[in-house]
């Protein structure tokens, strides 16, 4: 763990600053002014920081690692009088009852497919748009075009929602008009469940794609300018030089936000799917996060809902370290 | 440099900028005929298909919006809570990052690692709804506040930040004879402004977008934050299929709806330039491997 530990804040930091250590002392392990010693002596000399620590450090025990605790009325028959520690153990029996209830299979189906619509779509598209913002060297339209798709990165769900309810609106909605005439149609896209799916994948272009280049522009400028010059002297074309230098050169990022991608694969955005979701298209829109909240705060099977919630998880857990090892079987660099 | 005189060069521009104009004026349209619509009057909206500017000017909508009471109380409410939740959050934050950011400190490890390992699992919805439950915190805003109130990955930049300040700075406060928490408070703070402010905003937007933990813990809807109120009022009355709407609810006129989701956006839009420079260095530190 502290390993892990170590690989992300070394991510995260900017690595070793000035004054990182203490002094000059090559040696990080020897501080020189720190009472060695005993621990009592040891807090009574940094008092000020421990208490300083403390919301922090009960934060995380009661907001963080109480309700991993609580995932263990998975296994229990969870009764809100008896408590957590007092419920009765049941084994696997919530497992046994999702795997085999008609639902799983529909839950697992609508997930996947959202998830691989938004890797097979969205994730794309994403490059793309970067491809083409990296060959722009207009600076000001580069930068005009950046400060207008990174906007609806900062609304909320909420807000996307009801602009889609806005502009599908029966009967007045702006595309709800165009898209009938030009289809010579009447579909009402809001509750057709065919149009579920291509909706979410709508949005989520809409809201993320512009904002997920700004990964993928920071990898194009590290590329190696002096390739493309020697390209250009062999006779690449512009095309040539975007498939055997650019793409290339950024392989490593887009490897990297592809694993992160897999990892929250079944994690379809409680939020975007929620709003979206009403009577007519149940049947496409319940996914593994919107299928909890259902069965578990409205409906109160709240054990078995946590033993679906933790399903997820371990299958997500699963996909990120299964993707990466099968990134560094490849010969890349994985994420850790 | 690269060169582009060719024939086939020049065209691939063209058609690039026209293309990426294009992409650029899509993204924003939506915005525009929504604000077009908060100010066109009911029947405008309604007979014409999509305009970008209202033929006949009105403030009716927004008129209408603030003579109502659960509108109101909603906009107040969300921006205390984002308010007082983006001041708590911070300060959670920054009293956990100044220790850890202690190498000496012992003990300091292991919280890091229980620190990191909390990114990678966590309870997930319903425990943590029952421990709120347990706390007693339904129906309180603190409910919106307290379950996020350290983020972890601020948590790890702002130790970071701090673990890079020159050491003598609190040296010599040390010699002045300021405590642990004096050198937070009147030398790391300070200096640290930029980042603060950066860390600010991620929690503010965080609160002000929310949907899920008032959806999960404020049931009563005289309690309701803004976006709560913005999913009532646009989820057409067919669309209410979904639960936790008030039965007796009358949808309301379309404009209504258009001049909501405005002054939701608004802080937003207001806020953008700081966000859109702060969150793309955000996004950046750590994440662009090799």
């Amino acid at each position: 763990m502290s390993q892990l530990t170590d690989a992300l804040a070394s991510n995260i930091g900017h690595g070793q600053g000035p004054g990182t250590d203490t002094g000059k002392s090559s040696k990080p392990r020897k501080p020189p002014k720190v009472p060695r010693g005993k621990f009592s002596v040891h807090f009574a000399h940094y008092k000020w920081l421990y208490l300083l620590l403390l919301p922090g450090v009960v934060y995380f025990a009661v907001f963080r690692y109480a309700p991993m605790y609580g995932v263990s009325i998975a296994f229990k028959d969870y009764v809100p009088f008896l408590g957590v520690n007092g419920s009765p153990w049941v084994g696997t029996q919530h497992f046994q009852d999702f795997f085999s209830n008609p639902d799983f299979p529909r839950l697992l189906g609508n997930t996947l497919i959202l998830a691989f619509l938004n890797l097979g779509i969205a994730f794309p598209l994403t490059i793309v748009l970067a491809l083409l913002l990296n060959e722009v060297r207009l600076s000001i339209l580069k930068r005009t075009v950046q400060t207008l798709v990174y906007i609806p990165h900062f609304l909320s769900w909420t807000i996307v929602a009801s602009l889609s309810f806005l502009l599908f609106a029966l009967d007045f909605g702006p595309l709800f008009l165009f898209l009938n005439s030009v289809m010579g149609t009447n579909i009402d896209f809001l509750s057709d469940p065919n149009w579920f799916r291509p909706l979410i994948v709508l949005q989520e272009i809409w809201k993320n794609t512009g904002w997920g280049t700004i990964i993928f522009l920071a990898a194009l400028a590290t590329v190696d300018q002096d390739q493309y010059e020697a390209a250009i002297i062999d006779g690449a074309g512009r095309f040539r030089r975007v498939w055997h230098i650019t793409l290339p050169g950024i392989r490593s990022t887009i490897i990297v936000m592809l694993i992160l991608a897999i990892g929250q694969m079944l994690n379809t955005g409680f939020e975007q799917i929620y709003l979206m979701t009403n009577a007519l298209n149940r049947s496409v829109a319940d996914v593994f996060d919107t299928y909890v909240y259902f069965v578990g705060i409205t409906q109160g099977a709240y054990s078995y809902s946590t033993a679906v919630g933790l399903f997820k998880s371990l299958v997500g857990i699963v996909l990120i370290f299964g993707t990466n090892a099968l990134a560094k079987r490849f010969n890349q660099s994985g994420l850790f | 440099m690269k060169v582009h005189n060719t024939t086939g060069g020049r065209v691939f521009d063209a058609a690039n900028y026209a293309f990426l104009s294009l992409i650029g004026i899509i993204t924003l349209l939506p915005f525009i005929y929504v604000i077009a619509g908060s100010f066109a009057n009911e029947a405008e909206i309604t007979r014409r298909a999509f305009f970008v500017w209202p033929e006949q000017f009105t403030l009716g909508s927004y008129e209408y919006i603030f003579s109502t009471p659960a509108f109101i109380r909603a906009l107040v409410t969300t921006v205390l809570v984002t308010a007082v939740g983006t001041l708590v959050q911070l300060a959670f934050t920054v009293t956990m990052a100044y220790p850890l950011a202690k190498k000496t400190l012992r003990g300091r490890q292991v919280i890091l690692s229980l620190v990191v390992f909390a990114m990678v699992f966590s309870g997930g919805m319903i425990p943590t709804f029952l421990l709120v439950k347990d706390l007693g915190l339904l129906n309180s805003y603190w409910a919106l506040i307290l379950p996020a109130a350290i983020n972890p990955f601020s948590l790890i930049i702002i130790k970071n930040f701090f673990q890079e300040l020159p050491q003598e700075l609190e040296e010599s406060a040390k010699m002045d004879g300021a405590t642990e928490i004096g050198i937070l408070w009147r030398i790391l703070l300070p200096l640290s402004k930029p980042v603060l402010a950066t860390f600010a905003l991620f929690y503010a937007v965080g609160i002000w977008n929310d949907f899920m933990s008032p959806l999960l813990y404020l049931s009563d809807n005289s309690k309701w934050t803004l976006q709560m109120y913005l999913r009532q009022v646009t989820a057409s009355s067919d669309l209410l299929g979904t639960g936790n709407v008030d039965p007796n609810y009358i949808p309301p006129e379309q404009g209504i709806k258009f001049a909501v989701i405005v002054v939701a956006t608004l802080p937003i839009l207001i806020f953008y330039p700081f966000l859109q420079k702060h969150f793309a260095k955000g996004m950046l530190i750590g994440s662009v491997k090799g």
